[in-house]
């Protein structure tokens, strides 16, 4: 197991030099080290030398891929693409083109980013997962037809609209929470109820139908109809068995997207003034500070490389059938 | 069985829960806020962007002096309530003494003629006992050494804030720190973005910023640092003076008289020596501790929260040295009650907290909900709130009103303009068709409309480059362009389409083609595409410009690559904005000025304007008083721009700001930054409004509840008689 | 003679329309493609939804027929792009108020400064230009005047309606050579094999929405004006191109790739295997919104510095998203790729793949012979099934500004200009109503649609109903 896990951790390295090498080439053909000074030293009154200070600051002025100027080893160290890219393996994320330091501003906000997601991973896996085995139960019924049609209308609705929606209604019309903002602390769940709930709203639809396809493919298996023939009640057949088998490729599932919660969600942070990751990522994409955007690439691709380790580990677990190789 | 149902209701309960948690501490439900701060005389307003620099000497924009002009205090201020805006002395004991030398260093009298004067130099003299905002590093220990200045790596650890240094000291505000700071100014380190001006004034200015550099290198190579600390005081500038512990002199070159202005900016305030020292510590840098971040000053207030994700805080500075409420106004501030605070101490308020607002919709409904003090109106919200009366005069909309808003307004000393590139082959150059052109253009663009849509009306279409209420604006008749409005009937128009038409025809484009090459004309707008509003704007330009038959290709880019093509000069059409740095003409004119062209160089002349005379009376207009020959040349200039038409003259944006009936003290000051220290905040009447406009609306959700589990009904009647038959 | 001109999206979706004849043609002759397709035809929900998806791809097919006007004295957009379909709707796009109007108003939102002719001004709702501009006395006529409109669309639509019907029982009593009575019977029981009733009643509702609209929109702005007073029915008719092409394009696009390297890597396995897996395992690994936003940027780049080779607005935008599709199939071409692979896999083991591999047949051959027919299946699903989700994310990512361009006319756009306009009081809540009614009947109907594909594709299924 333990071996497994470790070759897997190398197999990933290969990966994220992969996507190191992919984003900086993107970044640095996009924008070039001068762009990037202009944008942040303002708009006024900008001088050459001024440009060239802020490069060196921020070890712009280096040479792309190879220095020539230097000898041996530091030819290829010496250079923007070692110096920014490679230090993102140790987690050195150094500071943003503004100036802050990013490592700093990820452990800050990736928090308010968790404290919307997992609830919402969580409550919403719990109801789809009920509405599921509801719909399950009555199936080939006017309720399973109805319940599919509306989860069908509700994934069809943008999520746009639900965010903008809901906001409207509950923090403008009812008053019943802050329309936007954050607090730390305790403090934070009143901030948090609205995003929270809208967040589930948007995923019901999508989610229930899923899960309502694994159980009817569960139901249809042999276990199933010798557990039925047996005549056990079909509540139990639908807990005791297939439940209990669909549980596999459900946790599993979860289990891959679970790094990536950190990651937050763009348009909610944004649109209700959390300061989570996701609303990191969107300013930083419009201030076009690359530092950040490089850095917040690498970490996702970090976690979802954890993601897909932690799937192949949990298989094993839930399922002793599965061998690892 | 149970399980099955229960697991929704369940979840309502929490959200039911929740909201009664929130709910039971008597504030309202969507206050954002904490409960503590409500009976108290806290200010909140809101930012939108997060401060790049806090450091005075890197600082140039508005939103970062939303936080430092309260907190560092230059030698000069804006009178807060006189019209036209007036300096007076703020840590200063008053005005600066100017006198004026010639070649040889002798004493000119003060109205010398421009061409002998060789230098002139402003003595300051500066109040005694102002003191420091307590802050670390001028923590002491007993024996008198600087406690956090040799901080070692145990005491790193501890620190992640700096907070975490607990002992606080402070000291007397000298002239030595005023001089230290102008220093800074000149070190190419902090690039300072007015560095470049003021190495053309200040004595000694470039020279003193070359032999940094030359020293920040040696240091470099000897110690391998990076950043080594350099110590200004080592090094002197030669147009600087310190003439004793209270009073210093600046020495420029030749007579400068705009001078004052810049003294009354943030970037000429004092800075502590022991500021670089000790933020020049590794250990902090690392840490994010660093001056740019964590500011000091003698001001009123003091940076106590710095986390721009989320809020600013500033709080009251307990060494502020305590100046008083201006006694003098004008007429009518006595009647607004502006003059209500006279001769009081202030500051009047505890904290100010900055919330972190990214988007209008919130912010705008927080404003109505009372939980921000203030709010600058968002175009789309102004239906609601402004209404213009018979005469088109503005007021408020009965809604507003009846809560108690009220509305400040004030045309703002900047520009939105809309340019030509004079280098381009079509609409540029000096020909008499580019011209005519320009003026079809002109014309036909209706800014009266643009306002009307984009700025719902707040703003006043501009008639040439120098805003209203600057030196050499003149409003009325006799400030009309005549090349694009004409009076009829005693009222001012804009020239109608036809005669734009008649000018495309005299510039050799008929109906909009090219006489040429037969193909219809083609230009090319440059916009930068950020916000939601682009696509509206972007469709009207081209409907201005199809109205003379030109077809408008929009090319859309983002800023970097505006600015590059700006920068090379090869843009063609574009809008671009300026806003005033100081209240003088000179700060718009030099936007033409012909040896600005951003083309040529990092000038501010993006329309790459050149024209000889005009660049001739910019200079003799240049370093002038104003005066009645200043104001000649500059008619002389307006008109020549007019008739050339480089930019399509665009609007003076007026800024409308509501604010609530529990905040007092607003009167629009476009100049000065450091009006926080003014305002009065009512916190009881405020929590009481507050609490009776937030009442929490609940049956939707009750409804809602009771709907969903209606809505359960059929699966149970289902279950019951499966159930059934199955027992059957 | 107007001159016809050609898009890259145009090329790219009328290449995508004779592939899918091509495909029907391949599929009629073979059974086992068939019998699916024909279980398509029988549901109910499946026919009802490709009726009004139809809808919407004939609206976007008559949008990418671009040419040039002849450029005429009079004529002012003469360098300027139009479509068939802007022809078409000439009024829509030609009557344009100054701000904005309510759906069905006379009289502007806002209100303005107007002079009297005694030279005082009065701030009053103007009358709009076009909306309503037939009506004397507004007060007294809108009323029923819309309602007499109203009836009159809905009445020419039901006429439409019973003509088309009556047209086609009557063919098809003559091919059935029964009468009329009988074969209305048949459809009224649903005893034919497709669900005619369905098809004709959801045609009912079609003609009678589609002529009430037309009539409407002839005289009033059916669902009010912008910011600039431009019709937002005809901004949200004009989305329904951009939000199909990014759901057929995007597929369209990585198709070869995704098809070509899924197969061969499960095909060869070994290095190719490797290395093909690492390719999408790395792609996969980078957030896609952050990619897009890159690549987007990029873009912006290489387009100012080729000014010269984007003559009009229209060729900027269609470039764009062209380019959106492009980098939106990079992200998303890994799942299809993945699951082609493992089909592959089994594919490979079965007997007469090892037989043809036996006699020597080459790889290619086996490939495009045996493997590649037997997996189309999945290729079409993830076609249909992805479609939805891709005009949902079009929406999503215009709204971050690194979408589609802002002079486009796109759902997303209109949903991230009326972030502004719900702050307006009163509220300004046409624009978004319109492009999120648009969004939501295509993408319900491709949702209704695509399961109705995917259940009769999916063996596993199938057995469940």
């Amino acid at each position: 197991m333990m071996a497994y896990i470790i070759r897997r951790i190398f197999y990933a390295i290969p990966i994220l030099i992969g996507v190191n090498i992919i984003t900086f080439m993107l970044f640095f053909v996009v924008n070039s080290p001068e762009d990037m000074a202009r944008m942040n030293l303002g708009m006024k009154r900008i001088t050459p030398e001024a440009i060239q200070q802020w490069k060196e600051e921020r070890g712009y002025d280096k040479p792309t891929l190879y220095n020539e100027t230097k000898e041996g080893i530091e030819r290829v160290t010496d250079t923007i693409f070692f110096q920014k890219s490679l230090k993102l393996f140790q987690f050195d994320f150094g500071s943003s083109d503004s100036g802050r330091d990013i490592g700093y501003d990820i452990s800050q906000r990736m928090w308010p980013s968790l404290a919307i997601a997992l609830p919402v991973l969580i409550v919403g896996l719990a109801l789809n997962i009920t509405f599921a085995l509801l719909i399950a139960f009555f199936r080939a019924t006017y309720i399973d037809f109805w319940g599919v049609v509306t989860c069908v209308i509700m994934m069809s609705i943008s999520s746009l609209f639900y965010i903008i929606g809901g906001q409207y209604l509950v923090g403008k019309l009812l008053h019943l929470v802050p329309i936007s903002g954050y607090d730390t602390g305790l403090a934070s769940l009143k901030f948090l109820i609205l995003p929270v709930i809208i967040g589930i709203i948007g995923g019901i639809g999508a989610g229930t139908r899923w899960y309502r396809t694994l159980f009817l493919e569960e139901i249809n298996r042999d276990y199933v109809r010798t557990a039925r023939a047996k005549g056990l009640s079909e509540q139990w057949v639908l807990f005791g068995h297939v439940f209990k088998n669909a549980l596999i490729p459900i946790l599993t599932g979860v289990v891959a997207v679970l790094p990536l919660l950190f990651m937050g969600s763009l348009i909610t942070e944004s649109f209700f003034g959390i300061p989570g990751l996701g609303s990191y990522t969107i300013d930083a994409i419009s201030n076009q500070d690359f530092a950040i955007v490089r850095s917040m690439v690498f970490l996702g691709s970090v976690l979802y490389i954890i993601g897909l380790i932690m799937t192949d580990i949990s298989y094993t677990i839930v399922d002793p059938r599965v061998r690892l190789q | 069985m149970l399980g099955l149902f229960t697991k929704p209701l369940y979840l309502s309960t929490i959200a039911s829960v929740c909201l009664l948690f929130a709910g039971c501490n008597g504030s309202p439900w969507n206050s954002p806020y904490p409960v503590a701060d409500a009976q108290r005389p806290v200010l909140y307003s809101s930012f939108s962007e997060r401060p790049n620099h806090l450091d005075p000497a890197r600082s140039y924009s508005s939103n970062e002096y939303a936080f430092i002009a309260q907190i560092y205090e230059p030698p000069l201020q804006y009178h807060f309530l006189k019209r036209p805006y007036t300096l007076v002395p703020l840590t200063a004991e008053a005005m600066p003494e100017v006198s004026y030398i010639d070649k040889r260093g002798q004493q000119l009298p003060a109205n010398a003629p421009v061409e002998k004067i060789a230098f002139s130099e402003y003595l300051v003299r500066i109040q005694p006992g102002i003191k420091y905002q307590p802050h670390p590093m001028f923590a002491r220990l007993e024996d008198g050494t600087l406690r956090y200045h040799n901080l070692t790596g145990k005491q790193l650890d501890r620190v992640h804030t700096l907070t975490d240094l607990s002992e606080t000291g402070s000291r007397e505000l000298t002239a030595a720190d005023y001089i230290y700071q102008i220093k800074r100014l000149a070190f190419p380190r902090f690039h300072c973005p007015i560095a470049g001006v003021m190495g053309e004034y200040i004595v000694g200015f470039k020279a003193y910023s070359d032999q940094l550099k030359q020293v920040e290198q040696q240091l470099q190579n000897e110690l391998g640092e990076e950043r080594p600390y350099v110590d200004l005081r080592d090094y002197e500038m030669e147009g600087l003076e310190l003439v004793d512990n209270y009073s210093y002199k600046i020495r420029l070159e030749g007579k400068y008289p705009q001078f004052l202005y810049w003294m009354a900016m943030p970037f000429f305030a004092p800075m502590p020596w022991e500021a670089d020292h000790f933020y020049a510590q590794p250990g902090l840098r690392v840490r994010n501790i660093k001056l740019d971040w964590f500011p000091v000053g003698t001001g009123p207030f003091m940076l106590s929260e710095n986390n721009p994700n989320l809020r600013m805080v500033l709080e009251r500075n307990p060494n502020f040295h305590g100046e008083r409420y201006p006694y003098e106004g004008e007429s009518e501030d006595y009647a607004a009650g502006l003059l209500d605070d006279a001769d009081k101490v202030m500051p009047f308020i505890e904290k100010a907290i900055y919330s972190l607002e990214k988007e209008t919709i919130p912010y705008w409904n927080k404003f109505l909900q009372g939980y921000y003090d203030t709010s600058g109106i968002s175009s789309d919200s102004f239906d609601q709130a402004v209404l213009f009366d018979a005469q088109g005069e503005v007021g408020l909309a009965d809604a507003m009103k009846e809560k108690g808003i009220h509305l400040t307004t004030a045309v703002q000393t900047s520009i939105g303009y809309f340019g030509f590139n004079m280098r381009d082959p079509v609409v540029g150059g000096d020909s008499e068709s580019a011209r005519l052109l320009r003026r079809a253009i002109s014309i036909a663009v209706d800014y009266e409309e643009f306002i009307s849509i984009f700025a719902n009306g707040r703003g006043v279409v501009a008639q040439g480059p120098i805003p209203l209420g600057i030196f050499g604006a003149k409003s009325g008749k006799e400030g009309i362009n005549r090349y694009i409005y004409e009076e009829v009937n005693g009222k001012i128009k804009r020239r109608s389409l036809n005669e734009a038409k008649q000018l495309m025809v005299q510039a050799g484009y008929p109906e909009g083609r090219d006489l040429n090459t037969g193909k219809s004309l083609v230009l090319y707008y440059d916009a930068v595409a950020t916000g939601p509003d682009d696509k509206a704007r972007m469709n009207w330009w081209r409907k201005q410009f199809t109205k003379l038959g030109i077809q408008l290709v929009v090319r859309n880019t983002d800023y970097n690559r505006f600015q590059e093509k700006m920068r090379k000069g090869t843009a063609q059409l574009f809008s671009w904005g300026w806003n005033a740095d100081y209240p003088d003409p000179e700060n718009f004119l030099f936007l033409l000025y012909g040896p600005n062209a951003k083309a040529d160089g990092e000038g501010e002349n993006a329309a790459n304007y050149t024209n000889p005379e005009f660049d001739e009376l910019f200079m003799r207009m240049k370093n002038m008083d104003n005066s009645p020959e200043r104001l000649r040349i500059i008619n002389r200039m307006v008109e020549i721009l007019r008739s050339d038409a480089p930019w399509l003259w665009g609007y003076y944006p007026k800024a409308f700001s509501l604010h609530h009936h529990w905040y007092h003290n607003v009167k629009p000051n476009l100049m000065a930054n450091n009006t926080l220290k003014y305002k009065r905040i009512e916190p009881e009447a405020r929590t009481m409004q507050q609490s009776q406009w937030n009442r929490p609306v609940l049956w939707p959700v009750i409804t809602l509840v009771v709907l969903f589990l209606l809505s359960l009904i059929p699966a149970w009647i289902l279950f019951r008689r499966r159930e059934r038959s199955r027992l059957q | 003679m107007p001159e016809l001109v050609i898009l890259s999206t145009d090329a790219l979706i009328f290449l995508l329309v004779i592939l899918a004849s091509g495909f029907t043609r391949y599929a009629s002759k073979r059974e086992h493609l068939r019998a699916p397709w024909r279980e398509v035809a029988r549901s109910k929900v499946g026919m009802g939804a490709l009726l009004v998806l139809s809808c919407f791809v004939t609206i976007g097919l008559l949008d990418s027929i671009h040419y040039r006007p002849e450029a005429n004295g009079n004529v002012k957009e003469s360098a300027e792009v139009l479509s068939l379909f802007d022809k078409l709707v000439t009024p829509l796009r030609m009557y344009q108020e100054k701000t904005y109007s309510a759906p069905l108003a006379a009289y502007q939102y806002t209100k303005e400064n107007t002079e009297l002719a005694d030279g005082t001004t009065r701030r009053d709702y103007p009358r709009l230009e076009y909306g309503g501009s037939h009506l004397q006395n507004v007060e007294q006529e809108w009323g029923s005047d819309i309602v007499s409109k109203s009836l009159l669309g809905m009445s020419k639509g039901l006429l439409f309606w019973l003509l088309i019907t009556l047209l086609f029982l009557f063919w098809r009593s003559q091919r059935n050579s029964t009468t009329i009575g009988s074969v209305l019977n048949d459809i009224w029981t649903f005893q034919t094999e497709i669900p005619w009733r369905t098809l004709l009643f959801t045609a009912s509702v079609i003609c009678l929405l589609g002529f009430w609209a037309a009539e409407l929109s002839t005289y009033y702005h059916l669902l009010g004006t912008d910011k600039v007073g431009e019709d937002v029915f005809y901004q949200a008719l004009k989305s329904i191109r951009t939000g199909l092409l990014i759901g057929t394009l995007t597929t369209l696009v990585m198709l070869p790739a995704a098809i070509l390297l899924g197969i061969m890597a499960g095909y060869f396995r070994g290095w190719v295997d490797d290395l093909i897996q690492y390719a999408y395992t790395t792609l996969n690994s980078i957030p896609g919104v952050l990619l897009i936003a890159a690549a987007i940027l990029m873009m912006q780049i290489y387009m100012s510095n080729h000014e010269e080779q984007f003559a009009s607005l229209t060729q900027r935008a269609d470039l764009r998203l062209l380019f959106l599709c492009m980098i939106l199939g990079v992200t998303s071409w890994t799942g299809l790729c993945r699951m082609l692979r493992g089909e592959t896999f089994k594919m490979r083991e079965m007997e007469y793949v090892q037989a043809a591999q036996a006699f020597g047949v080459g790889n290619f051959t086996i490939i495009g012979r045996h493997i590649l027919p037997n997996v189309l299946h999945i290729v079409l699903i993830t076609l249909v099934l992805d479609f939805s989700g891709l005009v949902l994310a079009e929406a999503v990512l215009s709204y971050v500004n690194i979408g589609v361009d802002p002079t486009m006319n796109s759902w997303g756009n209109m949903i991230n200009s009326a972030r502004l306009e719900m702050a307006r009081e009163p509220i300004v809540w046409w624009s978004l109503a319109a492009a999120l009614i648009f969004m939501f009947t295509l993408v319900l109907s491709a949702n209704l649609f695509s399961d109705v594909v995917r259940d009769a594709f999916d063996p596993r299924l199938r057995s469940s109903r």
